[in-house]
């Protein structure tokens, strides 16, 4: 089998808490060796220099889109949009049709994921069966066969009492409940950030309080079971707090950030003209609510990263944006959104910025990976920290074009990904 | 201090007030008073937009705002095609850009659009060749009904400087009240917003207004009571006990009105839900300017038309 030596890169790999210039050897997919000035003639070597080497990213929050969506994306091109934005592993939503509800739709997932899929793959199996929110689906037989997660995500599970025993039930399992936080009465039908843009937009608004008063009650839960919470694309400064309170109290809560999150406010829904590219949920918010998710990523309050990358066809979006579905993809244009607003501009620690895309996600999802530590797979993230360019939909792997951020030049792309020890994409 | 008239608008769409700078609005406020005149004439039309072709996309019932833009349309001569969501293809479930992009195929000049949805005229002004014009975006926009109802202030007043106009009802669903905002604040008057608290949109008075509850703190020594409807097919949910309670709290009756300037002008965007949002002893009375608002629509089209087919400030002659 193939080696791969990656020679004088800038090596952050915060679960060694390394921070150097070192060699990486990869021999039979497994990192082999980190060191100074490796040399092995039998390897094929890949000149990192200038570049950052880090253990693989992890996407905890992706919608693969298949079964049964396949119009908007499949595993194969969702993992090779992932692998393209530099992410070697991905954890799916259930929110597929049929629903991954049951062991039959999650083995298929892993089915079609090992025939073809470039980076690993992940199924989040769903809390209840059909997300209807009514009765547990088969968590345990969901695990047996490959679930890391479970959650009802695109939809809060509303019942307090069904998340009560969801969270109770994880505990058999020590898996996290991932949680959608929306308490549909308040959210209504509004389609983005309540305030004064939606007031001037005339567009109805979901409140910040939509979210928060179900962060608050799933706190309160966590407390009440022990178990595992994980709240998702979490988006508002009640939220934060709410997490931040949690954690002083040391329940086992945590949270994840989106880029799109970190990078507009709720003005981009105006100064697009009603572009539907701009309309996921939850809205981007308020400024007053983006400062505050900036600052609890700088200071740890949450956790992780991850970019609810959400694909719709073309013609689903081109139509009134009270019509069109919420969501944008994400996987492409993660890092450089990322690396350039936390690391260049509020200046992130690199150590501490790959921790939330790599270690973090790995550790809170009990995922392999998130660390280069010699004997471990050889999932590596090499990224080029000075590299600047436009987001070109164009050039999506993906096969949705549905982002915000098209025309913007960024800094921080990934230019090559491995897994396994296996290049599964290079930067041309 | 009155604003000096722009010299022409800039952009070829009219979607909004919130675009527009002061002296734009002046400038389709001083033309729509030299339109006014031809409707007096025996001959009540003028050769302006002769040749073109305008398209009234209406997807959400209208009569007056239809028909006013209709009148306007053929008194300048154009040629106006009438098209409406029932009996066409959007009941086949044709998009609104599909649409839209066929009726571009038949080479009209202008689209005036009506539609449910807020921001439907923004999508097909980054379309379109022709020049669309917004005649109300859902809760969002409807300029031409803010430009009307500033000239009826402006002719009884002479000027919307130093105003102090009250709109009162429903703020939330209302496009008249955020156009009316926008577009008298920009002015110089001093606007006051009154409605249930339940349905007073957030940072509503970021538009430029004064925010009440009570509808008599908002009335209080006013130049003009300005009514709105009671929207009573938007309310998703009940934002009110029930319309009884309403017409006690927020109804403008002959007692109240006595709050105002004795010579408070009465404006009302119709349709009226009469003896719900306004007692008819006030909306038929001596005060009452509802039918001059009618009247001064279709002069406010009429200068808007013109002026986007690319008509400057001099008179219009035929």
């Amino acid at each position: 089998m193939s080696r791969l030596l990656i020679k004088n890169g800038r090596v952050v790999d915060p679960s060694q808490k390394l921070d150097e210039g070192l060699d990486v050897l990869v021999v039979e997919g497994k990192i082999a060796r980190l060191a100074e000035r490796i040399t092995d003639k039998d390897a094929e070597v890949v000149d990192a220099t200038g570049l950052v080497v880090a253990p693989g990213f992890i996407d905890v929050h992706v919608h693969l889109r298949e079964p049964g969506y396949e119009y908007k994306e499949t595993i194969a091109s969702g993992t090779r949009a992932a692998a393209a934005g530099g992410f070697t592993a991905v954890c799916c939503m259930p929110n597929t049709n049929p629903v991954n509800d049951n062991p039959a739709v999650t083995e298929f997932i892993l089915a079609r994921a090992r025939h073809a899929a470039a980076a690993r793959v992940y199924p989040v199996g769903a809390i209840s069966k059909g997300l209807a929110g009514e009765e547990l689906a088969e968590i345990g037989e969901m695990v047996r066969a490959g679930a890391v997660a479970f959650s009802d995500d695109g939809k809060p599970v509303v019942s307090s009492y069904l998340m009560r025993r969801a969270l109770e039930y994880s505990l058999l399992f020590d898996v996290p409940i991932v949680d959608h936080c929306e308490e549909p009465t308040l959210a209504g039908r509004g389609v983005m950030h309540e305030g004064a843009v939606a007031t001037r937009l005339g567009l109805r608004g979901i409140p910040a309080a939509a979210e928060e008063v179900m962060v608050w009650r799933d706190v309160v839960l966590a407390e009440l079971t022990g178990a595992r919470l994980h709240v998702a694309h979490l988006s508002t400064a009640g939220s934060l707090a709410a997490v931040r309170q949690a954690k002083a109290k040391g329940l086992r809560v945590s949270c994840e950030v989106t880029p799109h999150h970190l990078a507009f406010t709720d003005q981009a829904v105006a100064e697009s003209n009603y572009d539907t590219n701009t309309k996921m949920n939850p809205p981007l918010r308020a400024a007053e609510h983006v400062e505050a998710l900036v600052e609890g990523v700088l200071d740890g309050t949450v956790d992780c990263l991850a970019t609810d990358h959400a694909p719709h066809h073309g013609d689903e979006k081109n139509v009134e944006f009270d019509k069109a579905p919420f969501g944008i993809v994400g996987l492409e244009t993660a890092l450089p959104v990322t690396f350039d607003l936390l690391v260049v501009k509020h200046r992130m620690p690199l150590s501490r910025f790959v921790a939330c895309w790599s270690t973090n996600p790995a550790r809170l999802f009990r995922l392999p990976g998130g660390t280069l530590k010699v004997g471990s797979p050889a999932d590596i993230t090499v990224f080029n920290p000075e590299l600047r360019a436009v987001v070109n939909p164009e050039k999506f792997f993906s096969l949705s074009r549905n982002t915000p951020f098209a025309g913007k030049r960024l800094r921080g792309w990934p230019v090559m990904t491995v897994v396994g020890g296996k290049v599964v994409y290079r930067r041309a | 201090m009155s604003v000096k008239p722009a010299r022409a608008l800039k952009s070829r769409h009219l979607l909004g007030i919130d675009p527009l700078t002061p002296g734009e609005i002046q400038l389709i406020l001083d033309t729509a008073e030299q339109m006014r005149e031809i409707a007096k004439r025996p001959i009540k039309k003028v050769p302006a937009l002769r040749g073109k072709t305008v398209v009234n996309l209406f997807l959400e019932p209208s009569t007056r705002t239809r028909f006013s833009f209709e009148v306007a349309e053929k008194r300048l001569s154009a040629d106006t095609l009438n098209f409406s969501a029932s009996g066409s293809s959007v009941e086949k479930g044709e998009t609104l850009i599909d649409t839209a992009r066929n009726l571009e195929a038949m080479e009209p000049d202008f689209i005036v659009i009506r539609h449910p949805h807020p921001g439907a005229p923004h999508m097909l002004a980054k379309v379109l060749k022709a020049s669309v014009i917004n005649a109300g975006d859902g809760t969002h926009e409807h300029p031409t009904q803010a430009l009307l109802d500033a000239l009826t202030i402006r002719l009884r007043r002479g000027s919307l400087e130093g105003q102090v106009v009250a709109i009162v009802g429903d703020l939330q669903h209302s496009r008249v009240v955020r156009s009316n905002v926008l577009l008298l604040s920009r002015m110089g008057a001093q606007v006051r917003v009154a409605g249930p608290p339940s349905l007073v949109p957030l940072g509503m008075e970021k538009l430029g207004c004064q925010v009440f509850y009570r509808m008599e703190d908002a009335i209080r020594d006013a130049d003009v009571v300005m009514m709105l409807r009671i929207q009573l097919e938007r309310q998703e949910r009940m934002n009110f006990p029930t319309v009884r309670e309403y017409y006690d709290l927020f109804a403008l009756t002959p007692e109240r009105l006595k709050l105002a300037k004795k010579d408070c002008l009465v404006m009302h965007p119709g349709p009226m839900n009469r003896g719900v949002e306004i007692d008819s002893r006030v909306a038929d009375g001596p005060q009452s300017v509802i039918l001059e608002q009618v009247t001064n629509g279709v002069a406010v089209r009429m200068a808007v038309l013109y002026l986007l087919a690319g008509g400057r400030g001099e008179p219009v002659t035929d």
